[in-house]
């Protein structure tokens, strides 16, 4: 990974009102930058609302997307990551007829298990940092994942 | 007290000192007209287009060093606006722009006259409010009033729904403002000002780049005494023409595109920029890798996004540059000004190399030769506008400029059709100055409907049209840069510019000879009406010196030497 398009993980710390949302990612798509990912919740018991964006750009461009962020108004807090508890979560589907003690034994190695079972269907969550996710992803290829979906990440400053 | 949201808007206004609302009443805002019409507190200046309206609260803010406001209605009215508001916002310009939008119970129905108003302007304001409720009105209006005027100025835009003009609820505008999140830093850091003052003392070649931020902060006096004190040469943008006078020995002059040869030279080989206010856009760097390459960098600016945007700074000081200016004044003892005798006396060779001048080699008049006249004739006395093109550059060049605020223009976004609104609003904020617009035969038609508002409202701007039948600066590029390709820009078919005039109740003059133009900005003058000076100027002029787009700042077209006649 070259240094001008390297991964970043941004949290921003904003006021929970109207359309903050869009202020920020209007600020990405105006200003020509990425957003890989992003979640938003409310702070419990504060008016703030916490988002964790992962993007990627040089030290500059992160530089100018901190700066950028934390000239909107109901922005609080811009921090850029460097040293961080990082997790995103991912639900796949499998057919119930794949070999469910492999899937299952597979998920437990990510922090995870088969959290439903339908007729036709499993769902198996695991919960992990994103690189291995990615890799999760990988070793459950074999067992046609009929639907993935990844909650995007979250951070915390160690 | 218990009021409307209508008439909250009115009370704010009063409360904020405002004297002067620029607008163009519409269906979703009546009911605040309607409180317009029963209040005599402040005027209102109908525009005869929204757009107007807003370019000319920029020029009235410009002027007045005060937070212009402009209202309008929804849809069509808005978006007419967002013009105005996307130059506001380039040009760091407090506005408060208020408008109307359908009642709450319409929004989202693809109502008439709906428009999503704060989503198109949230890209180009300082911040924007749908107000969803009356109650909330007084602290928007008073957060609206105060993020446009404090930290990097810009334009706030208020969308307010029919219904929410008509509730009643609780207005007390004594409320303190509460933005936990908005918290501008005005007081540079004492640390890096010391360090930043040292770098000055052990530099050879110190250069001061100034800028817009100073006008904005209206701390040209503080600067004046800085330049002064420590005996360096400046060179101004576009945007803070008029900080030093034009007759500043150690004003070097413009920089940029269409700045000086000694000015782009100055900052090729100067060793230390002293950026005060400046934002390093491109129209004044040229090639970045090539900008002050052997330099190193003190950039104050209010606003911390601009400090190493595009070139690094050595020593970022983030700050009102009326408090850092005056507090790098008090550490001034350690700077000798006698250490820069030799820097100031090689930038005078470079001006006496190639002084910014042009020929007199025509039949026709020299568009510069209008510009320096009107500096002659009227210097100080006037306040000058103008619209986009070359006549802009021009009159950057050539006027003799002698204190902030006298030149409003349209820099960062370059408007065509600024010019004329602009310089209402000038006019209206400052009576007692002449108000010039230089323009040209395109610009020109891009608001000339205000000329009646102009009439009605005695605002007497004399529009001097550099008529060169040409849409003169994408021509003069056609020629330069596409094999003469003139492309669209032919402007031989025109009105009769004096007739126009002269059909809205204004007064036209057709010029070409000095003479003719001298008797007729006397004329417009004394007569004190609003007038349009048509100027025939040669067609073919180019503005020069040039540094063509990307290229370096040192590598100039220049004019080419010859004898005047």
């Amino acid at each position: 990974m070259n240094d001008n398009n390297a991964r970043r993980v941004v949290s921003v710390i904003v006021v929970n009102e109207a359309s903050v949302l869009s202020r920020i990612t209007d600020l990405f798509s105006g200003r020509g930058y990425n957003i890989t990912s992003l979640t938003v919740a409310p702070i419990p018991e504060s008016k703030y609302s916490r988002l964790t964006i992962v993007t990627s750009g040089s030290v500059r461009v992160i530089e100018q997307i901190t700066k950028q962020l934390h000239k909107l108004i109901p922005v609080l807090r811009v921090y850029e990551h460097e040293d961080m508890v990082e997790k995103e979560m991912a639900l796949v589907k499998f057919p119930i007829t794949e070999n469910l003690s492999d899937i299952n034994a597979i998920c437990e190695a990510y922090n995870g298990k088969i959290v439903n079972v339908g007729e036709n269907i499993v769902i198996a969550m695991v919960s992990d940092e994103p690189k291995r996710i990615d890799n999760y992803l990988n070793a459950v290829k074999r067992y046609n994942p009929k639907e993935i979906v990844r909650s995007g990440a979250v951070a915390l400053e160690r | 007290m218990q009021i409307s949201g209508a008439q909250m808007v009115i009370e704010a206004l009063i409360a904020e000192g405002v004297d002067t609302v620029f607008g163009y009443p519409g269906g979703a805002i009546m009911n605040v007209y309607d409180e317009i019409y029963k209040q005599d507190k402040f005027q209102h200046i109908l525009t005869r287009h929204e757009q107007a309206a807003v370019h000319a609260a920029e020029g009235y803010s410009k002027a007045s060093a005060k937070v212009g406001v402009a209202m309008i209605t929804s849809g069509p009215g808005f978006t007419n606006a967002v013009t105005g508001l996307a130059d506001a916002y380039m040009d760091s310009i407090p506005l408060v722009v208020i408008s109307g939008q359908v009642p709450m119970s319409l929004i989202g129905t693809d109502a008439f006259q709906e428009i999503d108003a704060v989503g198109i302007s949230r890209s180009c304001t300082k911040h924007n409010y749908l107000v969803t409720d009356a109650a909330d009105l007084p602290r928007i209006l008073k957060e609206a009033f105060y993020i446009a005027r404090s930290g990097r100025p810009g334009p706030v835009h208020v969308d307010i729904p029919k219904d929410v003009t008509a509730q009643i609820a609780e207005f007390d505008y004594d409320v303190a403002l509460d933005l936990e999140t908005y918290k501008p830093h005005t007081k540079g850091n004492p640390r890096q000002i010391k360090k930043a003052m040292e770098a000055i003392a052990n530099a050879k070649r110190p250069l001061f780049y100034l800028g817009g931020g100073i006008i904005n902060s209206n701390a040209a006096d503080e600067v004046r005494e800085l330049v002064h004190t420590t005996g360096i040469p400046a060179v101004e943008t576009f945007m803070a023409r008029g900080t030093l006078s034009h007759d500043d020995k150690l004003l070097i002059g413009m920089l940029g595109m269409h700045g000086s040869y000694a000015a782009n030279m100055a900052m090729s080989e100067t060793d230390l920029v002293i950026a005060l206010g400046a934002r390093f856009d491109d129209r004044v760097t040229g090639k970045l890798s090539e900008f002050a390459k052997n330099a190193a960098v003190i950039h104050v600016d209010i606003d911390p996004a601009s400090i190493s945007k595009l070139v690094n700074a050595n020593y970022p000081i983030v700050g009102d540059i009326k408090n850092v200016v005056n507090e790098m004044l008090s550490q001034c003892s350690i700077v000798d000004a006698q250490n820069y005798e030799q820097w100031r006396e090689t930038i005078i060779n470079f001006n006496e190399l190639h002084p910014l001048t042009y020929h007199e080699d025509s039949d026709r008049l020299k568009p510069q030769w209008v510009v320096q006249r009107v500096g002659e004739l009227l210097g100080d006395d006037a306040n000058i506008s103008t619209d986009v093109g070359q006549h802009q550059m021009w009159t950057a060049q050539f006027y003799p400029f002698s204190r902030p605020r006298q030149f409003i223009s349209s820099g960062g976004l370059g408007t065509m059709g600024f010019g004329f609104p602009a310089a209402m609003g000038v006019k209206a904020a400052t009576p007692e100055k002449t108000s010039i617009n230089f323009t040209g035969d395109g610009s020109i038609l891009m608001n000339c409907q205000e000329l009646m508002t102009a009439v009605e409202k005695k605002l007497p701007v004399i529009n001097i049209i550099l008529n060169n039948n040409f849409l003169g600066m994408v021509r003069q590029w056609q020629t330069l840069f596409y094999d003469k390709r003139h492309s669209e820009t032919d402007l031989s078919v025109q009105p009769d510019f004096v007739k126009l005039a002269e059909a809205f109740g204004g007064i036209g003059y057709r010029v070409k000879t000095k003479e003719e133009f001298d008797a007729a900005l006397k004329d417009a003058v004394e007569k004190n009406v609003v007038a349009f000076i048509e100027v025939i100027v040669e067609r073919f002029e180019n503005v020069l010196p040039m540094v063509p787009s990307g290229g370096s700042l040192f590598n100039m077209m220049l004019l080419e030497k010859k004898e005047n006649k």
